[in-house]
């Protein structure tokens, strides 16, 4: 490398331009330039790093040791000296002095220049935590990191990587094949949101678990920590993960505190014309350092055109940067992951989705207007350039869209296939239903045999019933074989899937399925994230399925679920704080009029369920509110909720002259023992004293009836726009078992009633002695229903008001930001 | 930083992941109706008046799905880039241009005020 520069051959007139950075875009552009008129500028390259322009993109393979150094390097010492470039490395430029034409570097070196090209790249993000600046937390840009991580793994220990995106994954990837024992934590809840989408950023991440990988999503860093050196990491959840090595890869910041410094205009990057050139003519910026038209870019493509721009400016032949779509490409060695353009659907757009659950494949073109905008694609990749061409070209692909999810060789080759006719040519042992291994005959002969419809077949021969990926070919062979004589089959979920919500419920257990990416995914949906039917369903089956372990989809939840309070016409919440069995106390009233006053409430009403209903409170104060009310003691009322509502009691043997038993005693304890459990519907429940039946309880879900002998259990009852009277369950002595039983068939409703369907439809559809059977014969079952109901109560019963007051989802409640017209915003 | 609202155009009103991902947030206008401001599934973001165009539903409070949103009172599903109702329904709630830059989202200025109007 060559070191003294200065020494200008005497009488060489030529512009002297001079590049600050030495990286990807800042060598690319000189090259770009010598293709053009080699002969135009005297160059000078100063960089920072002490080594000469390499392929930084090609770190993540030499951590993974699959490339050397040398194999990256993109021009060697040769290639400066053979165009007469003057390389100044491992001496960062420090200031530029605009008035003067100079830059000057570290070591004190000053440069004249004519024309001056910043290309300094991008910092690293470092998340201001507490312990950031501990000995062994690095970052993921140059050689120097990849050099300190190659030095911890051969320490081995643990690793902890933060930030889930390309990046952190390749940092990861490598780390964890050099033996690190390493954890991934990802802010946000899918790996790699930037770039795919949920389904496929769920397949990613359970690859990566496969491999051993830790992955921790939704983690949020509090602190790391350590005596001298890093020693663990702390998240906010409480968590302490220990760690040798930290790695912060969350993102990175445009370099630009040189330019700022000059007085150079800059938004996020180096603001640049269509021609690079900054807010001063003499100087230009190329690479991620820049801001063009409101954007910067951390990926190579675009750079590679503001390259070729530049160039053309610099010989006076201005051709102008235009920004086209961009594409990412996971560098992890077995794990094949595409993106590419615009994947949101919006209006007019068009998903068409592949995914084959039992070859652990995804694959989503997004078309719009018969072209393709966008493109996500998992498990094969083969087909990610045609699209992406498909796409940059602006291609008309009407006539391939049937088959343009299959990829290049089926849509250019038999493009015109006819499904129907393909299914027909097909062998009658030609394999149909990949996971249960159905044959086409084998289909063909259970239709012959009496199944006249999809349903039908999935209960005769399998085929279809598991993952759902062949449901098309099943449809196309009872056409053939029906004709118009196919039977509809029962309705399913909705839209986005060919599954019903029992044969959903089924799969999630068997497969033991945990997310709703998962589900989708492996029961093929036809839509990228369901839709506002189906996410509540899923979110309530996994929560049901998997008490404890399952984390809760907010995004998922109906508006009122999601804040905890009734939304009304007029966009504000009414508040319906718990009121144990309908009974109260001079507390409670109080602080529920200190809070109807406190908060402007218009109105408070006593409901149809025994207790107080304030009206007319502004989302922003609902936190306030439940403050207040939890001070005095209550908790959510869930009057919002798919859940328990109410348990409403009549006055009972304490005090009424009929009353047979402690109706309101007993209605409080059962509303203790079932508050907060979340349900297919919501869930009511009454006890009455006698059979006078003052609580109504034989038009509840779940109703009491004390008689002198003991109690009447009815179930399936409702008021509401049909309304139907319980049925009797059973008579029990004590209130022990009706508690048991009480436990028992709540649970039972909520492992097999679909979702949104209330105990009375339920009942009517199954038929009384359904439940019976399950409930009455068998002590031992009937015990481990409760004891199953029970064991999920232990995760459910938090009072969410409490969980707002402290913090959680704050953001829900408060606005991201004001606007006054008249100034500025606040 | 020289905030970009301040230069005129645009509104900054905060970072990207501020939203939850399928989720949504209110910016508040003085003298006008909250704007609602989307984040789909795939990382898009769009802005809308939070007014339904059936009962002036807040579209804030509803489910993200795809590119729509269901409005919380009777599920009218409303296209998060034109404000079309999806469908069936008939209306249309104004939309306000939405730019991303560097991770922070930017309002259209003299589109809210429009919409807020
Ligand atoms: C507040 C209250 C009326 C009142 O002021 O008394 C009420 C208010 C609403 N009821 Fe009710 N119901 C209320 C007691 C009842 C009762 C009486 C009872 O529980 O003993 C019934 C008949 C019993 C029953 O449920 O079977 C009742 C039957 C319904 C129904 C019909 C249910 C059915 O299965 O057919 C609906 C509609 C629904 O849920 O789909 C409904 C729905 C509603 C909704 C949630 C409508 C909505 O979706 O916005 C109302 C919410 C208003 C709000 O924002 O607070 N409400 N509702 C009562 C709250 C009780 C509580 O303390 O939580
Ligand atoms: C591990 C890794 C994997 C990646 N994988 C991909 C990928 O798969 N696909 C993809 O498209 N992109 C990938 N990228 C991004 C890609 O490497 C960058 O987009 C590209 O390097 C940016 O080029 P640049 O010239 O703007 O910045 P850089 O390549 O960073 O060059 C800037 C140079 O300027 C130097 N410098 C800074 N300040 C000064 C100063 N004051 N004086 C002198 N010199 C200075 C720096 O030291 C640096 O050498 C990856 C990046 C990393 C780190
Ligand atoms: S009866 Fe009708 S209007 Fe009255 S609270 Fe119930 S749902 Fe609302
Ligand atoms: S107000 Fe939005 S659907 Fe009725």
């Amino acid at each position: 490398m060559k070191h003294d520069p200065i020494q200008l051959p005497e009488g060489d007139a030529r512009e002297h331009l001079v590049v600050i950075g030495n990286g990807m875009a800042g060598c690319r552009a000189v090259e770009e330039l010598l293709a053009r008129d080699p002969a135009r500028y005297r160059i000078t390259i100063v960089g920072a790093e002490p080594l000469v322009n390499y392929n930084r993109i090609m770190l993540s393979p030499v951590l993974a040791g699959e490339k050397t150094f040398d194999d990256i390097v993109i021009n060697g010492t040769g290639w400066y000296a053979d165009n007469a470039i003057t390389l100044m490395s491992g001496d960062p430029v420090v200031a530029i002095d605009r008035a003067a034409h100079t830059v000057t570097s570290r070591s004190g070196r000053t440069l004249a220049y004519d024309r001056l090209l910043i290309a300094t790249g991008s910092d690293p993000f470092i998340i201001p935590v507490p312990g950031k600046d501990l000995p062994g937390v690095i970052s993921f840009r140059d050689m120097n990191d990849v050099e300190t991580m190659l030095a911890a793994a051969g320490r081995g220990g643990s690793a902890v990587v933060i930030g889930g995106g390309l990046l952190g994954l390749e940092a990861a990837h490598g780390l964890s094949l050099r033996g690190m024992k390493v954890t991934v934590l990802h802010i946000m809840p899918t790996l790699m949101e930037r770039q795919l989408d949920e389904a496929a950023g769920w397949l990613l991440k359970t690859a990566l678990e496969a491999r051993g990988q830790t992955i921790l999503t939704g983690a949020d860093t509090a602190a790391i920590v350590g005596d001298g050196k890093v020693e663990a990491v702390h998240l906010k959840d409480g968590t302490v993960i220990p760690a040798d090595l930290v790695v912060m890869a969350v993102g990175i910041r445009p370099s630009v505190a040189l330019a700022r410094a000059a007085g150079i205009d800059v938004g996020r990057g180096i603001r640049v014309d269509d021609h690079m050139v900054t807010s001063d003519p003499a100087i230009l910026a190329v690479g991620e350092c820049v801001e063009h038209d409101g954007q910067v870019y951390g990926l190579v493509a675009p750079l590679w055109d503001m390259c070729r721009s530049l160039a053309d400016a610099l010989v006076g032949a201005p051709s102008g940067y235009k920004p086209s779509a961009t594409s990412t490409k996971l560098k992890v060695a077995g794990l094949d992951v595409f993106s590419a353009g615009d994947f949101s659907g919006g209006d007019g757009a068009e998903d068409i989705v592949l995914r084959d659950a039992s070859r652990g494949i995804y694959k989503r073109v997004v078309v719009k207007g018969d072209r393709i905008v966008g493109a996500v694609l998992y498990g094969d990749t083969a087909d990610g350039n045609w699209y992406f061409d498909l796409l940059k070209k602006g291609t008309d692909v009407a006539d391939i869209r049937d088959a343009l999810i299959f990829g290049q060789a089926f849509a250019s080759g038999g493009g015109q296939a006819d499904p129907k006719a393909a299914v027909a040519a097909l062998s009658d042992d030609a394999e149909i239903c990949g996971c249960n291994g159905v044959t086409k005959g084998k289909v063909l002969a259970c239709i012959d045999g009496g199944a006249g419809s999809l349903d039908a077949v999935r209960a005769g021969c399998k085929a279809s019933a598991s993952c759902g990926s062949c449901t098309g070919i099943v449809e196309s062979l009872l056409a053939l074989r029906l004709g118009d004589a196919v039977e509809a089959g029962p309705k399913t979920m909705c839209k986005c899937t060919s599954f019903g919500h029992d044969d959903v419920r089924r799969e999630i257990v068997a497969q033991d399925m945990r997310s709703i990416p998962e589900v989708m995914q492996k029961l093929h949906w036809s839509t990228p994230d369901g839709c506002s039917s189906c996410r509540p369903a899923l979110n309530y089956y996994l929560l049901c399925a998997l008490p404890g372990v399952y984390k809760d989809d907010q995004q998922s939840r109906f508006v009122n679920e999601r804040m905890h309070a009734n939304i009304q016409k007029d966009g504000t919440y009414s508040v319906v704080p718990r009121m144990w069995g309908g009974l109260t106390n001079p507390r409670e009233l109080r602080a529920i009029a200190d809070v109807v006053e406190k908060f402007d409430a218009p109105m408070v009403k006593v409901t149809g369920g025994q207790r107080l209903d304030i009206f007319g409170i502004k989302k922003e104060d609902l936190p306030a509110v439940w403050a207040d009310l939890n001070a005095a003691g209550m908790v959510s009322g869930h009057a919002y909720g798919k859940s328990l509502r109410t348990v409403k009691t009549c006055v009972g043997s304490e005090w009424c002259r009929f009353g047979t038993q402690d109706s309101t005693g007993l209605g409080v304890k059962i509303e203790r023992a079932t508050w907060g459990s979340w349900m297919p519907h919501k869930f009511k429940i009454a006890v009455s004293g006698c059979p006078r039946n003052c609580a109504e309880a034989t038009i509840k879900d779940f109703g009491i009836v004390c008689v002198d002998s003991g109690y009447e259990l009815h179930v399936g009852g409702n008021g509401g726009i049909k309304v139907r009277a319980t049925d009797l369950l059973c008579k029990v002595a004590t209130e022990e078992e009706a508690m048991d039983m009480c436990a028992a068939f709540i649970q039972l409703y909520r492992e097999e009633a679909r979702y949104l369907e209330r105990t009375a439809p339920w009942i009517e559809r199954v038929g009384l002695a359904h439940i019976q059977s399950r409930l009455l014969p068998d002590a031992g079952v009937r015990a481990e229903y409760a004891r199953r109901f029970r064991f999920s109560q232990q995760f459910m019963q938090d009072d969410p008001w409490a969980a707002r007051v402290a913090g959680a989802d704050r953001e829900q409640h408060a606005p991201m930001a004001r606007f006054q017209p008249a100034g500025a915003m606040a | 930083m020289t905030p970009d609202f301040l230069a005129g155009e645009w509104l900054d009103i905060g970072w990207v992941d501020e939203i939850p991902l399928r989720g949504s947030r209110t910016v508040q206008v003085e003298g006008g109706d909250d704007i609602a401001v989307f984040r789909t599934g795939e990382d898009k973001v769009f802005a809308l008046l939070d007014r339904c165009p059936h009962k002036h539903g807040r579209l804030s409070q509803g489910i993200v799905h795809g590119g729509a949103v269901a409005c919380p009172l009777h599920n009218w599903r409303i296209s998060l880039s034109t404000g079309e109702a999806l469908g069936e329904d008939r209306g249309c709630t104004p939309t306000v241009p939405v730019r991303i830059s560097g991770g922070r989202v930017l309002l259209c200025r003299a589109g809210t005020l429009k919409a807020a109007a």
